[in-house]
Parts: structure tokens; C-alpha cells; sequence
């Protein structure tokens, strides 16, 4: 049976060309737009995670208020006993103090005088210590461009395109001015080990990454941090778990007044830089795109169905006349329209996969666009294909071939067999 | 007849100026004595800034030698972790010594916005023209009294795009010539500070401001107290305190 419709289907391609195209190009773009999506989502959120968010991140109550800000007057006091105590009670995640710093870089000439300076977005982290995570997080050991990680203290690592900017390299002395944690002047002279690009041009522009412990010292901050990050060991941001989490946490540490300003409070990934907008976004733009590929497909292929009983009204009226039941009738236009709809969805998907994988590999370079973002978003953003992309455009493409097939052959019912010698003389 | 008339307008002329409104100065004026009242070629300060933050209060004290309105030197003379910091101010630019990393550093760019030792006080607040006639034009909006003093109360719109504050309204008290009061905006009409004297003391022949309150409108905390502990007038101050050399 089966043999039977293939060969009808490939040698009459008026009745099988459309619907097949269709759906293989609905399901195409159906996968590459899942990948695409999928991979420049999980693009922002893992840089957002691992730059700036963490899966959970803790600050003071006033802090948290002006986040954006960094303000480092309203930093967690007490760093340590707190690190303690989370590594102890959530061992799930590993914790990571952190400190941003704004200020001038200021380099000097052969008189110890301002030769160039910028201003510079700085970002404290542990970098010396070997249970670290920060290296692997930032991926630090790819971003070197020049010179070498840190080694000793005192030595920080400038963007790439800001030690450009300022004529400096690995062996330079940038001098950071700044304010401590109690407003103070924070001047102190660090030595370049390396340049890095992150690829992400919030971070390119007037990057510095320097150790914790010299950062502490320069700015007054002693057992104190801006904010600690948790990541679980995964790397899996899990929402819930997350969100519970923080809940716990701060259902403990309810303090009140002054003394509660101060008082740590856990925020979410969900939770910070309307990345919970992002990703609810996602998420309503792949129910809507699948809602979309369904209806759509459906109807182009009821559509195509109509045509085609239209053109073959002849050949289902001496079908029925030579005693096929419509039943058996309706049943071979469905199987048809099931070949039709496999090999078009396979063929789709192989198509769709094809070309993620190739944005996977390659993907597209969009930094011109970001010279001026601030969020955490790399300059080059690549699909990802996961086993979602396999099925996210097989299954509807199958199912809108049936569906399409399904109503549009109710029209066989409607065929009378005792009007069809009349059909016929006329 | 005649003589009763004469005698009637002699009567009306001298009652006349009861009845009318009171004229008022010239805004231009006030703000002129106000600048004479506090200029002085030469001047050297000690004072001690009280910085009342979120985390609590701390205090910086410090020497500055004033020369005209272009020249200033200034030296941190406490709490240890700023002694030895200085700054100077030369023909438009501010340079700072740290001891701790022996550099002298031009602060420039959006650095000139951030505030002096963690106050209410920006460096691009010190770096302004002292004197305020030449930076804004002056109305006068009218007469208040603020802590008991009678003042003329005045509108200053900036001369030029590049002054830092686009308008003020300050209190001058009409008989010291002080400016009591002063709130400062920025172009959208936003306040972004304000500055209350406290207490004000004649020295050297002049009225001179002794406790200020500063308040940045923009950040928490109690703004920082400003106190005058010395001032000396047209004082003697050598050519070489305003050049780098002496912030090393």
C-alpha cells in the first residue's frame, strides 16, 4: 500500500511537490530559529551568569538598591564568616566574592606625571587563590591576549582595546585612583601582566581585572565585598531552585532600621538586569513561534489538500465507483499526507540542523551593533543545537501535514455513490 | 491759598515713599559685594570636613594656601590614611599627589565629578570661580528671612554652558553680605545641592562663613559639615607653592 502511494506521490508531483516544500521549509526555519534563539538566550544569560549576575548573587540591603550603581560604600561587611557559612550550608554552589570599582587609570611619564589616562571599569576577583573558580567562569586563560595571568600581587590585567587606548602593555605601571569604601582617595600603582578580550564589548571597553586581596587594600575594604556570586557546580541555572534558595536565605536574615541596610539580601539570575524579562521572552517567543508554524503549515496544507481533492475529484469519483469505500479512501489521502509530511519534516530538519550546526560553528558577528551596550552580550553570537532542535521542527511538521490532510479529506464523505453515474455522463 | 497748597504737595512728597514699593537693588549689585566681601588676593585655611556618610561620620582636616581665583594648594593633614595627599589647583587643572603610590595625577574628565575625600563637595566644585559675579547674572526675587537675618533672596543664571551649576537661588544677608543659603540645579531644573551657613564671624575687617552645611541632593547620608577653623587674609605665600614641584 505504502509502495502504491509513493509511487503515485512521486510520479504525479503536482499532488505531492507543495506540501512537501512547505513543510520542509517550515520546518527548517522552525530549527534554525529554535537554535538560533536558544544559543544567543543562553549566550546573554551565561555571560550575564558569569560576568555580572551569578545563578545567585548576594549584597547589603542598600547596596542591592543601587546595584547598578556599585556603590561600594554600602558593601557586605564580614565576607568571610558569611563565605563560611554558605559553603558550609550549600555546598551546591560554589561562592565567589567579588568587588566593581569605577575610577581613572592613570599612566605616568619618565617624571611620575599623568602621561595618558581613562577611565576604567574594574572588576575585583580572586585570582590567585587555586580553588578558584574565577579563571574557569571567565574564561581567563582564553582571554589573555598578551602577557599572562596575574601572579603576584599588585599586578591587574587591562582590556585589550583600553591598554591600546593608553599606549601600556605587560611590565607597564598603571597608577588606579579612586574612592574607598569610607569615600577616602584610593591611589595605588599596579604593574600590567596581560591584556585579555572577552569579546564582550561591555567589558572591552575600559576593563581591569585585579585581584581581590590588592583591591581590599586599595579601596579600605577589608573582609568586605560588593557582592558574593553563587554558581552551581553544574553551571545549570536552575529557576526554582534558585529562587527557593534565596527565599530561605532571606527569610533568615529579616533585619530592620539601620542594622538591616547592611544586612545581607540574595538575589536571583531571574531576578537581576531584566533577565528575567529576557527569558520569559524566549520562552513566549518559542510557544508563539511553534502556536505559528502549526496554524500557519495547517492551513496551507488544508489549503493545498482542497486543491488537490479539486484536481483529483475525477480519480476519488471512479475510485469510489469501482468500490472503494471512503473510509479506505480518506485513509489513503491521510497516509499520503503522513509520507508527504515525514519526508518533508525530515527532510526540513536535516536542512534546519545543518545550518544551525553552521551558525553553531561560525556564528555571526554583530559587535558593530554593540559599541555602546552595556549588557553582557558577546560579539559574536552562534546557534545552539540541542536535541529540542531535532524534534522542535519534525513533530509540528508532521502534525500539520495530518491535520491539513485530515480536513481537507472530509470532503470525500460528501461524495454520493448513487450521483456518480450522473457525475460521470456530465 | 497758595501757601496751603505748597504746603499740602511738601506733605504728600514726604509721606509718598510709605505708600510705594520699596525699591529694590540691583541683583548685580549684591552679587558684587558679595564677592568684595570674600575676596582677597591672598588666603590661607585650615578647616576640617566632617563627612557624615551612611556608614557613619569621619573627619578630614586640612591646610590650603589661596592665591587669586586660579591658584590653590591644598594639603590633607589628617586621618592618617590621607595625610600627605595633596592637591593643586593651576590654571585650570587639578593635580593631586598620593604618598602612598608617589604620583602626581591630573584629574580630569569624569573624575572632576566624583566627590572631594567621599563629601558633599565635587573637585569640579573646587575647581569653580570663587567669585560668583563672573560666573552668573543675578535677579533679585525678593526679600526672606532665613535664621532671623533679613536677605535678599537671588536668582543666578549661569554666563555659560560650561559652568557646572545652570542655576542657583541663594540668601544674602543684607547687611554682612554672606551668602546663607544657596540651592544649586542643574539645567532640568533638578536639585542637585544645597548649602547652609551656620555660623559666620567678622575677621580680618570681613564677614567670613565659619560652619557650612553642604548637601548633595542626589546621594544619601547627612551631607558634610564644613568648619573654618583659621583664616588669614592677603596672606604672604611663596611663587613656588603653586607649582607641581611642591607636591612632592
Amino acid at each position: 500500500m505504502i509502495r502504491f502511494l509513493l509511487k503515485g506521490l512521486l510520479r504525479d508531483r503536482s499532488r505531492s511537490l507543495l506540501p512537501f516544500a512547505t513543510v520542509a521549509l517550515g520546518s527548517m526555519l522552525t530549527v534554525v530559529g529554535f537554535s538560533w534563539l536558544n544559543g544567543a538566550i543562553s549566550t546573554i544569560v551565561e555571560a550575564s551568569a558569569n560576568f555580572s549576575a551569578g545563578h545567585v548573587k548576594i549584597m547589603s540591603r542598600a547596596y542591592a538598591n543601587e546595584a547598578d550603581q556599585a556603590p561600594n560604600d554600602l558593601a557586605l561587611d564580614g565576607v568571610a564568616s558569611l563565605l563560611a557559612e554558605l559553603r558550609r550550608d550549600h555546598p551546591a554552589l560554589v561562592w565567589t566574592p567579588r568587588i566593581k570599582f569605577g575610577g581613572l587609570i592613570d599612566i605616568p611619564d619618565d617624571k611620575g606625571e599623568t602621561r595618558a589616562q581613562g577611565p576604567a571599569a574594574g572588576l575585583a576577583i580572586d585570582l590567585r587563590s587555586a580553588a578558584s573558580p574565577e579563571r574557569r567562569l571567565l574564561n581567563l586563560d582564553k582571554a589573555v591576549v598578551r602577557g599572562r595571568l596575574p601572579e603576584h600581587p599588585g599586578e591587574i590585567l587591562v582590556s585589550d582595546a583600553f591598554a591600546a587606548r593608553l599606549g601600556i602593555g605587560p611590565g607597564s605601571t598603571a597608577t588606579f585612583i579612586g574612592a574607598t569604601m569610607y569615600g577616602g582617595m584610593a591611589v595605588r600603582n599596579f604593574t600590567v601582566s596581560g591584556t585579555l578580550r572577552f569579546g564582550i564589548a561591555a567589558m572591552d571597553r575600559g576593563a581591569v581585572l585585579a585581584d581581590i586581596a590588592d583591591v581590599r587594600e586599595a579601596l579600605d575594604m577589608e573582609d568586605a565585598a560588593g557582592e558574593v556570586l553563587g554558581f552551581y557546580r553544574d553551571a545549570l541555572y536552575r529557576k526554582k531552585e534558585a529562587a527557593a534558595l534565596a527565599a530561605a536565605f532571606n527569610g533568615d536574615r529579616r533585619g530592620d532600621g539601620d542594622a538591616g541596610e547592611f544586612a545581607p539580601v540574595m538575589v536571583t539570575l531571574h531576578e537581576q538586569a531584566g533577565l528575567g524579562q529576557t527569558l520569559d521572552f524566549a520562552s513566549a517567543v518559542y510557544t508563539l513561534m511553534l502556536v505559528l508554524f502549526i496554524l500557519v503549515m495547517s492551513i496551507v496544507l488544508w489549503n493545498a489538500g482542497l486543491m488537490g481533492s479539486l484536481r483529483r475529484y475525477g480519480e476519488f469519483g471512479i475510485r469510489l465507483a469501482l468500490g472503494e469505500d471512503h473510509g479506505r479512501l480518506y485513509r489513503s489521502l491521510i497516509a499520503e499526507g503522513a509520507i508527504v509530511g515525514l519526508l518533508g519534516s525530515a527532510v526540513g530538519t536535516a536542512l534546519g540542523l545543518a545550518v544551525s550546526y553552521y551558525l553553531q560553528a561560525k556564528g555571526l558577528d554583530i559587535g558593530s551593533m554593540l559599541k555602546n551596550a552595556s549588557m553582557m552580550i558577546t560579539d559574536v553570537l552562534r546557534a545552539r543545537v540541542t536535541t529540542t532542535s531535532y524534534i522542535i521542527g519534525f513533530v509540528p511538521g508532521l502534525a500539520a501535514t495530518f491535520l491539513g490532510k485530515a480536513v481537507s479529506g472530509i470532503g470525500v464523505y460528501k461524495r454520493q455513490t448513487s450521483q456518480l453515474a450522473k457525475e460521470f455522463e456530465a | 491759598m497758595k501757601n496751603r497748597t505748597v504746603l499740602l504737595l511738601l506733605a504728600l512728597a514726604a509721606i509718598a515713599p510709605a505708600f510705594l514699593p520699596a525699591q529694590e537693588p540691583d541683583g548685580e549689585a549684591i552679587l558684587r559685594r558679595v564677592d568684595e566681601n570674600m575676596g582677597s588676593d591672598n588666603k590661607i585655611t585650615t578647616s576640617t570636613m566632617t563627612i557624615h556618610g551612611r556608614r557613619g561620620s569621619r573627619s578630614v582636616r586640612s591646610k590650603s594656601w589661596i592665591r587669586g581665583r586660579t591658584q590653590s594648594f591644598t594639603e590633607y593633614l589628617d586621618p592618617p590614611r590621607e595625610k600627605g595627599t595633596k592637591m593643586l589647583k593651576l590654571e585650570g587643572q587639578l593635580w593631586t599627589y598620593a604618598p602612598s603610590s608617589d604620583r602626581t595625577i591630573l584629574i580630569s574628565g569624569h573624575m572632576l565629578r566624583q566627590p572631594v575625600m567621599g563629601s558633599d563637595l565635587s573637585y569640579e566644585d573646587m575647581m569653580e570661580d570663587p567669585r560668583l559675579a563672573v560666573l552668573y547674572t543675578a535677579t533679585v526675587a525678593g526679600r526672606e528671612d532665613y535664621e532671623g537675618r533679613p536677605c535678599w533672596v537671588l536668582d543666578l543664571a549661569s554666563r555659560g554652558e560650561e559652568i557646572a551649576y545652570f542655576r542657583r537661588k541663594i540668601w544674602v544677608d543684607r547687611e554682612r553680605s554672606v551668602v546663607l543659603r544657596e540651592e544649586r540645579f542643574a539645567k532640568s531644573g533638578k536639585l542637585l545641592k544645597t548649602t547652609e551657613v551656620e555660623s559666620v564671624e567678622r575677621q580680618g575687617g570681613r564677614f567670613v562663613p565659619t560652619r557650612i552645611v553642604f548637601k548633595d541632593a542626589l546621594k544619601e547620608g547627612g551631607g558634610t559639615e564644613f568648619v573654618l577653623e583659621s583664616i588669614e587674609f592677603d596672606a604672604a605665600i611663596p611663587d613656588h607653592v603653586f607649582t607641581k614641584a611642591s607636591l612632592r
